[in-house]
C-alpha cells in the first residue's frame, strides 16, 4: 500500500508540482525573450527598466496581472466567461505528462524524512510523468480540447470582436489539424511506436535522427525534411502564431477573441498560447531532432563525447546533459517561432484556408506514401 | 528492489498496471484543473472591483453596440467542421497502421494505397465542388 502511494500518488505529484513550476518560468522568460529578439531584430532595445537589461519584467508583469481588476461586460454570459480561460489551461498544462525531458532516470536511494520519522524505500524517477503507450494520439488528443476554450471566449463576450475572432481561431485549429496529425504518421511508420519515449529510443537505435533519415543513401535525400516543415507549418498555426495570427489580427479585430479579458483571466489565456508554443517546440524535437539526444548524434566519436558533461556524478550527470540538449533544441526552435513574427506579414483568411486544405493536406498525404514507400524499397 | 516510478511497464506474466499508468495522467488533469481555479482565487482576493456602466460596455470602438453579437455565422464555418470531420477520422485511421507498417509490409502498403485512393477521389469533389474555396 505504502509503496503505491509513493509510486503513484507522490512521486507523481513532485513530477508534475516541477513540470509547471518550471514550464511558467520558462513562459515568463520566453515573452522576455521574444520582446528582446523582436525588438533586437526592429533595431530597439526592448524592455530596458526593470532590472538588468529588463530581466525582472516578467515578474513585473505578473504582478500586474494578479492585481488587474477583472472587468466583465455586461452583455456577457459570466460564468462561461469565467470557466473558458480554464478550459484553455487544462489541455496546456496536462499535455506536459507524456513529454520525455531526459532518457536516463535519477536514481534516489533509501531516506527518512525528518521530523515525521517517515520512511522512503529506494525509488527510481523518470524524467516523465506517464510513458503512455498511444503517448503521441494522447498529445494529439488532449491538445486539440483548447479549441473549445477560445471558442467559448469568444462567444462568451457577446462582442463582435470576440465572436469573429474565436469563429476564425476554430475554423483554423480544425483546418490545420489534419495536416498536423498527417506529418506525424512517417514519424510512427520508422519509430514502429505511437510513445514519445520509444520514439526517441527508435531514433537512438537508429543511430540517427529522425530528420535524417536518408532511406537510400543518397546524401540530402532526407524525407522527413517535408514532415518537420508541414509539422511546423501546421503547429504556428495551430497555435495562432504570427503569421497566421489571424484570430486575433489587432489591426482588424482589436484582439479577437479575448477581446473582453483583462487580469488573471486574460493572463491565462495568455499563458496556455505560450505554454502550447513550448510544447510543439517540445514534439518538434522529440519526433525529429531526437529528444534528449546530443546535438552531435550520428556524428562517430562526437556522439560519445557530448553524452555526459558530468560522469562523475553517474547516472545524474546523463540525465542532466539530456536536459541540456533537449533545452538547446527547444529554445532554437522557439527562437525561429518568434523570427517568423518578425519576418512574415500576416495571411489573409482565404489565403490561411487555401494553404491548409489546398496545399498542406495534399502535401501531407503524399508524405506519409513517400515514406511508406521508401520503407518498402529497403525492406 | 527500488519502485520505478514513472515507468509503468505492464507485468509481461499478468499484465498488471496497465490502467494505472493512467493514474498519474489523471492527477495532472486535476492538477491542470486546480491551478487555474486556485489562481483566480487569489486575484479575486487581492484586485481591486469597481464596474462602472462605461466598463462594463461591451467593447466596439467607443460606440453603444446596437445588437449583440450572437448572431448567425457564414455557412462556410460549417463546410470546413464536416471536412474536417471526415480527414480527421482518416488521419486517424492512418494511425494504427502506421505503427505496424514495418510488419505488414507490401500488403499495408497496398491496402493503405487503396484506401487513399478512395478519400483523394472524395478529395478532388470536394475541391471541384467549391468546398475548400473560401470567399
Amino acid at each position: 500500500m505504502k509503496e503505491q502511494l509513493i509510486q503513484y500518488l507522490a512521486v507523481p505529484m513532485l513530477q508534475i508540482a516541477a513540470i509547471i513550476g518550471v514550464m511558467l518560468l520558462c513562459v515568463m522568460y520566453l515573452v522576455l525573450w521574444e520582446r528582446k529578439l523582436i525588438a533586437f531584430m526592429q533595431v530597439r532595445m526592448g524592455p530596458m527598466r526593470v532590472g538588468y537589461h529588463g530581466l525582472l519584467q516578467p515578474i513585473a508583469d505578473v504582478v500586474k496581472l494578479l492585481l488587474k481588476e477583472d472587468v466583465v461586460p455586461k452583455a456577457a454570459d459570466r460564468w462561461v466567461h469565467l470557466i473558458s480561460p480554464i478550459i484553455l489551461m487544462i489541455p496546456a498544462l496536462a499535455c506536459f505528462a507524456v513529454i520525455p525531458f531526459t532518457g536516463t532516470s535519477f536514481e534516489v536511494g533509501a531516506f527518512t524524512i525528518p521530523l515525521v520519522n517517515y520512511d522512503v524505500p529506494a525509488l527510481t524517477v523518470t524524467s516523465w510523468v506517464a510513458d503512455l503507450n498511444i503517448g503521441l494520439l494522447y498529445f494529439l488528443a488532449i491538445s486539440s480540447l483548447g479549441v473549445y476554450g477560445l471558442v467559448l471566449a469568444g462567444w462568451s463576450s457577446n462582442s463582435k470582436y470576440s465572436m469573429l475572432g474565436s469563429l476564425r481561431s476554430a475554423a483554423q485549429m480544425i483546418s490545420y489539424e489534419v495536416p498536423l496529425g498527417l506529418s506525424i504518421v512517417a514519424i510512427l511508420m520508422l519509430s514502429g511506436t505511437a510513445s514519445l519515449v520509444g520514439i526517441v529510443e527508435a531514433q537512438q537505435e537508429a543511430g540517427h535522427w529522425w530528420l535524417f533519415w536518408a532511406p537510400l543513401g543518397v546524401p540530402l535525400l532526407w524525407p522527413q525534411f517535408i514532415g518537420l516543415f508541414l509539422y511546423f507549418v501546421a503547429a504556428v498555426a495551430e497555435t495562432n502564431r504570427a503569421p497566421f495570427d489571424l484570430p486575433e489580427a489587432e489591426t482588424e479585430l482589436v484582439a479577437g477573441f479575448h477581446t473582453e479579458y483583462s487580469g488573471m483571466k486574460f493572463a491565462f489565456m495568455f499563458l496556455a498560447e505560450y505554454l502550447n508554443m513550448i510544447l510543439a517546440a517540445l514534439i518538434v524535437s522529440v519526433l525529429f531532432l531526437g529528444g534528449w539526444l546530443p546535438v552531435t548524434f550520428g556524428i562517430p566519436g562526437l556522439s560519445e563525447l557530448f553524452g555526459n558533461f558530468l560522469p562523475f556524478l553517474g547516472g545524474a550527470g546523463a540525465a542532466i546533459t539530456g536536459f541540456f540538449w533537449l533545452a538547446l533544441k527547444v529554445f532554437l526552435v522557439l527562437t525561429v517561432y518568434l523570427w517568423l513574427r518578425a519576418t512574415f506579414p500576416r495571411y489573409r483568411y482565404d489565403q490561411l484556408m487555401s494553404l491548409g486544405w489546398k496545399w498542406l493536406i495534399p502535401m501531407g498525404l503524399a508524405h506519409v506514401m513517400v515514406t511508406a514507400l521508401f520503407m518498402l524499397l529497403r525492406g | 528492489m527500488p519502485i520505478p516510478a514513472g515507468s509503468h511497464e505492464p507485468d509481461p506474466d499478468t499484465g498488471e498496471h496497465e490502467m494505472a499508468a493512467y493514474f498519474p495522467v489523471l492527477l495532472f488533469l486535476l492538477v491542470g484543473l486546480s491551478f487555474p481555479i486556485i489562481t483566480l482565487f487569489i486575484a479575486w482576493l487581492v484586485r481591486p472591483n469597481r464596474p462602472n456602466d462605461v466598463k462594463s460596455s461591451v467593447y466596439e470602438c467607443g460606440i453603444e453596440p446596437e445588437t449583440p453579437a450572437w448572431t448567425r455565422v457564414s455557412v462556410r464555418f460549417y463546410i470546413i467542421a464536416v471536412l474536417f470531420v471526415i480527414f480527421d477520422v482518416e488521419t486517424i485511421f492512418l494511425f494504427p497502421w502506421a505503427v505496424k507498417y514495418g510488419v505488414l509490409g507490401l500488403f499495408g502498403f497496398i491496402e493503405m494505397s487503396i484506401f487513399l485512393l478512395i478519400l483523394v477521389v472524395g478529395y478532388i469533389y470536394a475541391w471541384r465542388k467549391g468546398a475548400l474555396q473560401w470567399a
